[in-house]
Protein backbone atom coordinates (compact mmCIF):
# COMPACT_ATOMS: atom_id res chain seq x y z
CA UNK A 1 0.00 0.00 0.00
CA UNK A 2 1.43 3.40 -0.93
CA UNK A 3 2.46 5.73 1.85
CA UNK A 4 0.51 8.91 2.42
CA UNK A 5 1.37 11.59 -0.15
CA UNK A 6 2.02 13.92 2.75
CA UNK A 7 4.84 11.71 3.94
CA UNK A 8 6.39 11.12 0.54
CA UNK A 9 6.18 14.70 -0.65
CA UNK A 10 9.55 15.74 0.83
CA UNK A 11 11.17 12.76 -0.88
CA UNK A 12 9.75 13.84 -4.21
CA UNK A 13 10.71 17.45 -3.61
CA UNK A 14 14.29 16.51 -2.84
CA UNK A 15 14.71 15.58 -6.50
CA UNK A 16 12.35 18.19 -7.96
CA UNK A 17 14.40 20.89 -6.23
CA UNK A 18 17.49 19.94 -8.23
CA UNK A 19 15.79 19.93 -11.60
CA UNK A 20 14.16 16.51 -11.94
CA UNK A 21 10.89 16.09 -13.79
CA UNK A 22 8.49 13.58 -12.25
CA UNK A 23 6.96 10.96 -14.50
CA UNK A 24 3.77 10.08 -12.68
CA UNK A 25 1.84 8.25 -15.38
CA UNK A 26 2.80 5.64 -17.98
CA UNK A 27 2.12 8.20 -20.70
CA UNK A 28 4.71 10.51 -19.14
CA UNK A 29 7.26 7.71 -19.30
CA UNK A 30 6.48 6.91 -22.93
CA UNK A 31 6.76 10.57 -23.84
CA UNK A 32 10.13 10.79 -22.12
CA UNK A 33 11.44 7.60 -23.72
CA UNK A 34 10.25 8.66 -27.17
CA UNK A 35 12.75 11.51 -27.14
CA UNK A 36 15.93 9.56 -27.66
CA UNK A 37 18.35 12.42 -28.22
CA UNK A 38 21.14 13.06 -25.77
CA UNK A 39 21.64 11.82 -22.24
CA UNK A 40 19.08 11.31 -19.51
CA UNK A 41 19.20 10.10 -15.94
CA UNK A 42 16.19 8.22 -14.60
CA UNK A 43 16.07 7.85 -10.83
CA UNK A 44 13.70 5.26 -9.41
CA UNK A 45 12.90 6.96 -6.12
CA UNK A 46 11.96 5.01 -3.03
CA UNK A 47 10.64 5.51 0.46
CA UNK A 48 13.16 3.08 1.89
CA UNK A 49 15.63 5.02 3.96
CA UNK A 50 18.07 2.14 4.08
CA UNK A 51 19.15 3.07 0.56
CA UNK A 52 17.12 5.99 -0.77
CA UNK A 53 18.17 8.15 2.15
CA UNK A 54 21.64 8.26 0.65
CA UNK A 55 20.65 7.96 -3.00
CA UNK A 56 18.95 11.33 -3.25
CA UNK A 57 21.73 13.36 -1.60
CA UNK A 58 24.20 11.43 -3.75
CA UNK A 59 22.40 12.52 -6.88
CA UNK A 60 22.37 16.11 -5.68
CA UNK A 61 26.10 16.08 -5.03
CA UNK A 62 26.89 14.46 -8.36
CA UNK A 63 25.00 17.12 -10.29
CA UNK A 64 26.75 20.05 -8.66
CA UNK A 65 29.71 20.11 -11.04
CA UNK A 66 31.23 18.41 -14.03
CA UNK A 67 29.56 16.49 -16.82
CA UNK A 68 25.88 15.77 -16.27
CA UNK A 69 22.94 14.32 -18.17
CA UNK A 70 20.89 16.69 -20.26
CA UNK A 71 17.59 15.46 -18.86
CA UNK A 72 16.69 14.40 -15.34
CA UNK A 73 13.55 12.38 -14.65
CA UNK A 74 12.23 10.29 -11.82
CA UNK A 75 9.53 7.77 -11.03
CA UNK A 76 8.52 6.84 -7.49
CA UNK A 77 8.44 3.10 -6.79
CA UNK A 78 5.57 1.98 -4.61
CA UNK A 79 3.83 5.31 -5.07
CA UNK A 80 3.40 5.87 -8.79
CA UNK A 81 3.14 2.18 -9.48
CA UNK A 82 2.03 2.23 -13.11
CA UNK A 83 4.62 4.80 -14.14
CA UNK A 84 7.34 2.82 -12.40
CA UNK A 85 6.28 -0.39 -14.11
CA UNK A 86 6.28 1.37 -17.45
CA UNK A 87 9.75 2.80 -16.82
CA UNK A 88 11.07 -0.62 -15.86
CA UNK A 89 9.62 -2.07 -19.02
CA UNK A 90 12.27 -0.14 -20.93
CA UNK A 91 14.98 -2.15 -19.17
CA UNK A 92 13.02 -5.28 -18.43
CA UNK A 93 16.09 -7.48 -18.70
CA UNK A 94 17.25 -6.01 -15.38
CA UNK A 95 15.69 -7.01 -12.07
CA UNK A 96 13.47 -4.35 -10.53
CA UNK A 97 15.06 -2.49 -7.66
CA UNK A 98 14.45 0.72 -5.83
CA UNK A 99 16.09 3.02 -5.39
CA UNK A 100 18.01 2.58 -8.59
CA UNK A 101 19.33 4.78 -11.36
CA UNK A 102 19.50 4.36 -15.11
CA UNK A 103 21.49 6.46 -17.55
CA UNK A 104 20.35 6.60 -21.15
CA UNK A 105 22.28 7.90 -24.13
CA UNK A 106 20.42 8.41 -27.38
CA UNK A 107 17.70 6.14 -26.09
CA UNK A 108 20.02 3.30 -25.09
CA UNK A 109 20.59 2.21 -21.51
CA UNK A 110 24.32 2.71 -20.95
CA UNK A 111 24.65 2.45 -17.18
CA UNK A 112 22.60 1.15 -14.27
CA UNK A 113 23.04 1.41 -10.53
CA UNK A 114 20.90 -1.14 -8.70
CA UNK A 115 19.80 -0.84 -5.12
CA UNK A 116 22.35 -3.23 -3.70
CA UNK A 117 25.15 -0.95 -4.90
CA UNK A 118 23.61 1.97 -3.01
CA UNK A 119 22.79 0.24 0.27
CA UNK A 120 25.09 1.01 3.14
CA UNK A 121 27.03 3.66 1.25
CA UNK A 122 27.10 7.33 2.01
CA UNK A 123 26.07 10.13 -0.31
CA UNK A 124 29.67 10.86 -1.32
CA UNK A 125 30.14 7.28 -2.48
CA UNK A 126 26.92 7.35 -4.47
CA UNK A 127 27.93 10.69 -5.98
CA UNK A 128 31.30 9.25 -6.98
CA UNK A 129 29.59 6.37 -8.78
CA UNK A 130 27.36 8.79 -10.62
CA UNK A 131 30.17 11.18 -11.53
CA UNK A 132 32.13 8.31 -12.98
CA UNK A 133 29.18 7.36 -15.18
CA UNK A 134 28.58 10.97 -16.18
CA UNK A 135 32.24 11.40 -17.09
CA UNK A 136 32.04 8.39 -19.36
CA UNK A 137 28.76 9.12 -21.06
CA UNK A 138 27.84 12.81 -20.68
CA UNK A 139 29.28 16.00 -22.07
CA UNK A 140 30.52 18.85 -19.92
CA UNK A 141 27.81 21.56 -19.90
CA UNK A 142 28.65 24.61 -21.97
CA UNK B 1 15.98 13.14 3.93
CA UNK B 2 16.08 9.79 5.65
CA UNK B 3 13.15 7.48 5.96
CA UNK B 4 10.48 8.15 8.51
CA UNK B 5 10.25 4.46 9.32
CA UNK B 6 12.47 3.39 12.17
CA UNK B 7 14.14 0.00 12.20
CA UNK B 8 16.27 0.07 15.32
CA UNK B 9 14.79 -3.21 16.50
CA UNK B 10 15.95 -5.03 13.37
CA UNK B 11 19.29 -6.64 12.64
CA UNK B 12 22.09 -4.42 11.34
CA UNK B 13 21.69 -6.00 7.89
CA UNK B 14 18.06 -4.93 7.66
CA UNK B 15 17.43 -3.48 4.21
CA UNK B 16 20.69 -4.78 2.81
CA UNK B 17 20.79 -7.25 -0.09
CA UNK B 18 22.59 -10.34 1.13
CA UNK B 19 23.84 -13.67 -0.10
CA UNK B 20 22.90 -16.53 2.22
CA UNK B 21 24.95 -19.65 1.75
CA UNK B 22 23.45 -22.85 3.15
CA UNK B 23 24.79 -26.28 3.93
CA UNK B 24 22.46 -27.67 1.27
CA UNK B 25 22.04 -27.14 -2.47
CA UNK B 26 20.46 -23.71 -2.06
CA UNK B 27 22.06 -20.29 -2.30
CA UNK B 28 19.74 -17.41 -1.53
CA UNK B 29 19.96 -13.75 -2.47
CA UNK B 30 17.48 -11.23 -1.16
CA UNK B 31 16.94 -8.14 0.90
CA UNK B 32 17.52 -8.96 4.53
CA UNK B 33 14.51 -8.07 6.62
CA UNK B 34 15.88 -9.43 9.85
CA UNK B 35 18.03 -12.14 11.34
CA UNK B 36 16.27 -13.88 14.19
CA UNK B 37 16.54 -17.12 16.10
CA UNK B 38 14.61 -18.97 13.42
CA UNK B 39 16.89 -17.83 10.63
CA UNK B 40 17.44 -15.20 8.00
CA UNK B 41 14.29 -13.47 6.85
CA UNK B 42 14.51 -12.29 3.26
CA UNK B 43 12.30 -10.16 1.05
CA UNK B 44 12.25 -10.05 -2.73
CA UNK B 45 14.55 -13.05 -2.89
CA UNK B 46 15.72 -15.55 -5.43
CA UNK B 47 17.36 -18.90 -4.91
CA UNK B 48 19.84 -20.94 -6.87
CA UNK B 49 19.80 -24.70 -6.46
CA UNK B 50 22.52 -27.07 -7.52
CA UNK B 51 21.51 -28.50 -10.85
CA UNK B 52 19.74 -25.35 -12.05
CA UNK B 53 20.28 -24.73 -15.74
CA UNK B 54 22.40 -21.65 -15.09
CA UNK B 55 25.65 -22.49 -13.28
CA UNK B 56 25.93 -21.07 -9.78
CA UNK B 57 28.93 -18.85 -10.52
CA UNK B 58 27.20 -17.35 -13.55
CA UNK B 59 24.00 -16.74 -11.55
CA UNK B 60 26.02 -15.14 -8.78
CA UNK B 61 28.00 -12.93 -11.14
CA UNK B 62 24.84 -11.70 -12.82
CA UNK B 63 23.35 -10.97 -9.38
CA UNK B 64 26.47 -9.11 -8.35
CA UNK B 65 26.11 -6.82 -11.35
CA UNK B 66 22.37 -6.15 -11.46
CA UNK B 67 20.64 -7.96 -8.59
CA UNK B 68 18.06 -10.73 -8.76
CA UNK B 69 14.50 -11.06 -9.92
CA UNK B 70 12.31 -11.41 -6.83
CA UNK B 71 10.84 -14.87 -7.31
CA UNK B 72 10.03 -15.11 -3.60
CA UNK B 73 8.26 -12.17 -1.99
CA UNK B 74 9.41 -13.47 1.40
CA UNK B 75 11.57 -16.36 2.53
CA UNK B 76 13.00 -17.71 5.73
CA UNK B 77 16.32 -19.49 5.49
CA UNK B 78 16.42 -21.70 8.55
CA UNK B 79 19.18 -20.87 10.99
CA UNK B 80 20.38 -24.47 11.14
CA UNK B 81 21.07 -24.38 7.40
CA UNK B 82 22.84 -21.04 7.24
CA UNK B 83 26.58 -21.21 6.63
CA UNK B 84 27.21 -17.54 5.91
CA UNK B 85 25.47 -14.23 5.29
CA UNK B 86 27.35 -11.69 3.19
CA UNK B 87 26.47 -8.42 1.52
CA UNK B 88 25.96 -8.90 -2.20
CA UNK B 89 27.75 -5.63 -2.86
CA UNK B 90 30.88 -6.96 -1.17
CA UNK B 91 31.26 -10.05 -3.31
Amino acid sequence: MPYSPILTRPMREELLAIGFEELRAPEDVDRFMADKQGTALLVVNSVCGCAAGMARPGVRLALQEGPRPERLVTVFAGQDVEATAKARSYFAELPPSSPSMALFKDGELVWFLPRHKIEGRDALDVAAELRSAFAEHCAVPA
Amino acid sequence: MRTFAQHEHKHALHGITVVVETDGPELWIGRCDDIVEAGVMLKDADVHREGDSRPREEWLERARLVGVFPNHRQALVEAARVVSVRRLAEL
